[in-house]
């Protein structure tokens, strides 16, 4: 049976200063101090037990972080009382939401990170000379060549051989753009011209150069094997994507997550045989990214060809039929028929009209703006402007964001949305920490993914580790919390 | 395909009021684009052209 699929996303924000120095780890520093001020909290976080260098595939395990010594001294690192985690990381402010269980809770917190970039923005000008700003863009690329990522996690069970997971879930990456693609005006590909592709589908498909791998900087794989799974490691992997867009219409954040957790629970649950396989996935995922037509076909290891329409047909249909054995529970059941539907209705979309998405899916939603621009102004297409309106589809400002004007659907309530910047999650660990953090904040020395440190006043300093991302919910701690005024109560109690 | 999004739609029922929805929001979709691109000069970056040229981002993962 599927191991549920604890989820989360991680955003490395676009960042750039006007009116003032543009130093982009400076400037991040600025944002999330600012607003760490304006809430009136500071909690460390703990990184000793960081190890982004292990890899799944049991090869060797590299030095930690990056040996660039601007990255050594992380200036900002912080958990906030949601669960999330803001901090500074390769020159942007990243967010990496708190933990979740479904889909659709993915999304109300990705929201959340955007609502609390945006509160940033706006804190960060009070420190700011007069005049100068921050402005924060939720892309993949500067149109230059530089990408920095979006990357997802899903919760894997350890005893599934993880090639087994590679293979299951390729297909997938390559191909579920066309419902998650952000959309990019131009080539950023090495070797080619920025005007040799007039619009692709995403984001990020001309940075990936191997199919497999632990690197997420350089030679980036469309499979990454880090294996540090900030849980019981025994029992579980997470699997970390980076082989995605950040996504500014809930629907295809939804999408995107679902899907996903859908195909790893159904590998999980035996169905792999049936996946069909890519004969080369890395000029794939270009080949498909490049073609907003969604007619170009690719080779298939047993040498047929199939577009990437056909391909998502074939998982739909191996996922429904999944689901039809299994039940969705290691999704969340709800969540489970909502996305099969959803994911039905756009690939038939996209398959009829690719226009009657333009509500729910970035690339078509963006590329919809572009072209009618284009038209109305007889502009060449990579025009200047056209790619200014890419950007700005992103640009996270109230008033300037393009995507807020883009007719987007929404599925989050946006008073869910609001109440997602200081609340954690219910349904996993975070809620544990997210809590633990408001309600005993003096004694929090740091707060990790899985552990947190509380001095209690007396020595030694208490660890309470969280190795299990299903306990430590509201329905198993809520009480125990309520019953402790302070974090000593709450170890005395959690000792009994 | 044809065959198998024909067995999709028809496994949900009766389409018809869905098609109805359809057209309708179409309809709606391409007045909301007049309206965006009305607006967009007003609610572009000023200098935007510039903008987008200098805007250079550092790596990251």
């Amino acid at each position: 049976m599927a191991v549920p699929k604890v989820c989360g996303l991680e955003t490395e924000y676009g960042i750039v200063v006007v009116g003032a120095e543009n130093n982009p780890v400076a400037a991040s520093g600025v944002l999330i101090n600012a607003y760490m001020a304006e809430i009136g909290r500071s909690t460390g976080f703990d990184v000793s037990e960081e190890s982004p260098g292990r890899d799944a595939r049991m090869i060797h395990e590299v030095s930690v972080l990056d040996p660039d010594p601007e990255l050594e001294s992380i200036p900002v690192n912080t958990m906030l009382t949601n669960g999330a985690r803001y901090y500074v990381d390769h020159a942007h402010p990243e967010m990496s939401t708190p933990e979740v269980r479904t889909a659709l809770e993915a999304v109300c917190w990705d929201r959340a990170g955007e609502e609390i970039l945006r509160r940033s923005m706006r804190a960060a000008r009070s420190v700011l000379p007069e005049g100068a700003e921050i402005i924060v863009h939720k892309n993949n690329s500067d149109g230059k060549g530089n990408s920095y990522g979006c990357h997802e996690n899903y919760l894997v069970d350890r005893a599934v051989p993880f090639g087994r997971i590679v293979s299951g879930i390729m297909s997938h990456f390559v191909t579920r753009q066309v419902m998650c693609g952000s959309g990019k005006v131009g080539s950023e590909l090495l070797g080619t011209s920025a005007d040799s592709v007039a619009f692709q589908i995403s984001q990020r498909a001309d940075f990936f150069e191997e199919e497999v791998g632990l690197e997420t900087t350089v030679r980036r794989p469309i499979v990454n094997t880090r294996d540090e799974p900030h849980c019981d490691a025994d029992r579980y992997r997470r699997l970390h994507v980076i082989a995605g867009d950040a996504n500014m219409s809930e629907t295809s954040t939804f999408l995107k997550v679902a899907t996903t957790a859908m195909v790893l629970s159904a590998v999980e649950d035996g169905f792999s045989d049936q996946i069909p396989i890519i004969a080369a996935p890395v000029p794939s995922i270009r080949t498909i990214s490049r073609d907003p037509s969604l007619r170009a076909t690719i080779e298939m290891l047993d040498g047929s060809r199939m577009s990437a329409i056909d391909i998502q047909w074939t998982l739909f249909e191996l996922v429904t039929d999944w689901h039809a054995r299994h039940g969705g529970e290691s999704v969340g059941e709800g969540v489970a028929g909502r996305a099969l539907s959803e994911w039905e209705a756009v690939l038939t979309g996209l398959e009829s009209d690719p226009e009657s998405v333009a509500d729910r899916v970035d690339w078509v939603a963006k590329r919809r703006i572009i072209d009618a621009y284009a038209a109305r102004h007889d502009l060449a297409p990579t025009a200047a402007r056209l790619r200014a309106i890419d950007l700005q589809y992103h640009d996270l400002r109230e008033g300037r964001c393009l995507a807020d004007r883009a007719g987007l659907r929404r599925l989050i309530p946006e008073s869910e949305v609001l109440t997602a910047v200081s609340a954690p999650p219910e349904t996993t660990r975070a809620y544990f920490r997210g809590r633990c953090l408001d309600r005993y904040a003096d004694a929090v020395i740091a707060a990790n993914w899985d552990s947190i440190v509380f001095d209690i006043g007396t020595d030694p300093l208490r660890r309470v580790p969280m190795p299990e991302p299903l306990r430590g919910t509201a329905s198993l701690v809520a009480n125990v919390i309520e019953e402790s005024p302070t974090a000593a109560d709450l170890i005395r109690r959690l000792a009994q | 395909m044809v065959e198998r999004t024909q067995r999709q739609r028809s496994r949900d029922g009766g389409d018809d009021g869905a098609t109805e929805v359809a057209e309708e929001s179409a309809s709606a979709a391409r007045t909301d684009l007049d309206d965006i691109l009305d607006e967009i000069d007003e609610v572009l970056e000023t200098n935007a052209e510039e903008f987008v040229r200098s805007y250079v981002q550092k790596g990251g993962q």
